[in-house]
């Protein structure tokens, strides 16, 4: 049973070292530094507070050395990442359009009970066009495996099995935040998560993102425009039935209780929580078994501290 | 509370003790919602209110509270209207023009500094400052020897990550120099950066000796922008050329000078950022109110609204409400709209200033470069 425990953002005070801790890990563990990009190899600070010894799995530095050893595959790769902007850019217009009905409708003076209907007429076209959008990207990456089998490639072989030995020493693996598409990416690439037996995972931020089932992103303060919630791609899916939101505090209008409730049905079964600042959330297989952070619920409300 | 303020000064006792205490404490202009009030404290003949703010008389005198040496103004300004001032004191018949010397707001440009008077609901952008955690970019002079117009100064904005194994985005600015000291160009970028709103680019920041006709739509500037400048940074720096990845910046003159060198090489700037253009036309005849040095803008700007061009991909478009230009500004943005370029039109209770130009920037520069910001979560 995989046991993940899934935390906050990690600046300016990193607190997976306390996490490990807690959790009796004594090391090694491996290190995913991948949504740093070009900075993965400035880690000497971090494994200084993690009080266990460390491994760099330095996923960013193979994806690229892949690149450039494998140019055909590279080729192959880069036109699906240009293929997937494509499908996300006419995502998101779709998204627009459908917050603009869900708008409009919302501020018609009608029945009460018709509006309410309405309501949860516009949350399901939402929940459709999230989930028409992650098959189209499933389908987008099949395409990619189906035809070139990466995994077989010389290069990706190479570097799986270098992987696989390291992975074989370690107790658990920590994967930090950052970049969550190049995260995300790097270790769908080198099938990191089926190279892992029985390591413990603990993941802060974009890691913790991309563990889970479901990959929202989400700001709003954008510079310019309303934010909108949107959903990026399928996780990893070692975390079920749950939707996290690092950094909650400094991206989410916590007065915006509709836009909160909105957001909470949209995902719907799932839960919602926040993952501020020294937040944890214990895992095991798959499920939630115990949890220090926010929740939010059906009716925009944010239930503080909650234990899972 | 401004004019009850004055009403009760001149209905008390008028006398040196009073007159302290209503400047004791107070800040000025006195903002009072929509009314400001200007006041002014000393001996003079008169005093004027001199700004340029195009709608309103330029000058206004201020009303002298009899037996006092003060003397005030209140106008009507609607919210988060920002203006630029002075005051005109004159004494033994002559008019000097002044900052104010009870505000402590300045705003400087080449020609010295205004006193600057907040609206309410105005506020002095948090991105505008130096923020500790913003690493700084380096700011390098660089000398190039160009076929336009010989040997010619720059200066090159390098991020504060920059890495030589990267491409940049390359954002081409006119009049940098000035948008570096008056509209903290610097500053921004970093804190932009920082935040993750725009991504790292390269900016080449320009200047001209003779900006008021090399920036007039002369052909003499697009070659120097495009054949000289952007060949020789594309040579020596790791910058992305694709269209999309190129940006043209300006104010003012230079923001025709942005358009007119675009329109002279279609498709090669993917990104415009146009402030407060002097984008002057007429629709009829040739004849211009604004002078002989707006001749060749005119007949630009003609051209272009008789034969509209989609010479760029995206295009950010800026102007102050009270601008002579906001009327040619927003004549030009549904021209260019009408092409099928992706054009957004900003306006702002402001003037032609390079703090009104400051503060737009955050808006322009993520709009026309999103940064990663949607992406990142550490």
């Amino acid at each position: 049973m995989t046991t993940v425990v899934l935390l906050g953002p990690q600046q300016p005070v990193p607190d997976v070292g306390a996490a490990l801790a807690v959790a009796h890990v004594k090391g090694p563990v491996a290190l995913v530094t991948a949504g740093w990009q070009e900075r993965e190899s400035d880690d000497q600070a971090l494994i200084e507070t993690l009080g266990v010894k460390a491994v760099n799995l330095t996923l960013h530095a193979r994806s690229e050395q892949v690149f450039t050893e494998d140019p055909e595959f590279s080729a192959a790769h880069k036109a699906k990442q240009g293929r997937l902007r494509l499908v996300n850019d006419f995502y998101r217009i779709r998204l627009d359009h459908e917050f603009e009905a869900a708008r409009s409708i919302s501020v018609r003076h009608v029945d009460p009970e018709l509006l309410a209907e309405e309501q949860i007429e516009s949350v399901e076209a939402l929940k459709q066009l999230d989930r028409d959008h992650l098959e189209r990207c499933q389908i987008k990456h099949d395409e990619l495996a189906d035809r070139w089998r990466p995994f077989e490639r010389p290069a990706i072989a190479r570097h799986r099995r270098e992987l696989a030995a390291i992975l074989s020493d370690v107790e658990a693996v920590v994967v930090m935040g950052g970049h969550v598409v190049s995260l995300l990416n790097r270790m769908k690439l080198f099938g990191l998560v089926g190279l892992c037996k029985n390591q413990r995972w603990f993941a802060a931020a974009a890691g913790a993102m991309v563990l889970t089932e479901r990959i929202f992103l989400f700001h709003d303060f954008p510079p310019h425009g309303t934010g909108i919630a949107e959903v990026l791609d399928r996780g990893f899916g070692l975390v079920r039935d749950l939707v996290v939101l690092p950094d909650f505090r400094h991206r989410i209008d916590a007065g915006d209780a509709a836009g909160i409730a909105r957001f909470v049905r949209r995902t719907s079964p799932a839960t919602c929580v926040a993952l501020d600042a020294g937040a944890r959330v214990h895992v095991e297989g798959g499920q939630v078994r115990h949890a220090l952070c926010h929740r939010l619920d059906a009716d925009g409300f944010i239930e503080e501290r909650w234990t899972g | 509370m401004s004019a009850r303020a004055i009403d009760e000064l001149a209905a008390g006792p008028r006398t040196k003790e009073a007159v302290d205490a209503f400047f004791a404490g107070r800040s000025f202009p006195i903002v009072d919602g929509p009314a400001i009030t200007f006041v002014f404290r000393g001996e003079a003949e008169a005093i004027h209110l001199k700004h340029w703010v195009f709608g309103l008389p330029s000058s206004q005198q201020l009303a002298r509270v009899e037996g006092t040496d003060v003397w005030h103004l209140t106008l009507e300004l609607p919210p988060r209207s920002r203006v630029e001032y002075k005051l005109e004191v004159v004494r033994g018949g002559r008019g000097e023009w002044v900052q104010d010397p009870l505000n402590p707001h300045k705003a400087r440009d080449p020609f010295g500094a205004n006193s600057v008077a907040h609206g309410e609901g105005y506020e002095v952008p948090s991105w505008i400052h130096p923020d500790p955690e913003s690493r700084p970019g380096k700011i390098d002079e660089l000398w190039l020897d160009t076929k336009t117009f010989g040997r010619r100064r720059l200066e090159i904005y390098l991020p504060a990550r920059f890495r030589r194994t990267r491409r940049y985005p390359l954002m081409v600015v006119h009049d940098g120099h000035d948008y570096l000291r008056y509209a903290a160009l610097g500053t921004v970028l970093d804190n932009l950066m920082h935040r993750l709103e725009i991504p790292d680019m390269i900016v080449a920041l320009t200047t001209s000796p003779d900006r008021l006709v090399e920036y007039a739509n002369d052909e003499r500037h697009a070659a120097f922008i495009a054949d000289d400048v952007v060949p020789q940074l594309e040579r020596a720096l790791p910058i992305d050329s694709r269209p999309q990845s190129r940006c043209l910046m300006g104010a003012s003159f230079g923001a025709v000078a942005s358009l007119s060198t675009a329109l002279r090489r279609p498709g090669f700037f993917g990104r415009l950022l146009l402030q407060s253009g002097s984008f002057a036309f007429t629709d009829i005849g040739d004849r211009n109110h604004r002078g002989p040095l707006f001749d060749p803008v005119v007949a630009f700007v003609n051209q272009l609204r008789a034969r509209p061009v989609a010479m760029s991909e995206r295009i950010f478009i800026s102007c102050g409400m009270y601008e002579s230009l906001i009327y040619e500004n927003r004549s030009l943005a549904p021209v260019l709209e009408a092409t099928g370029m992706d054009v957004r039109y900003v306006e702002s209770r402001d003037g032609h200033n390079w703090e009104n130009w400051r503060d737009r920037l955050r808006e322009g520069l993520s709009w026309l470069f999103p940064g990663p910001f949607l992406f990142v979560y550490e």
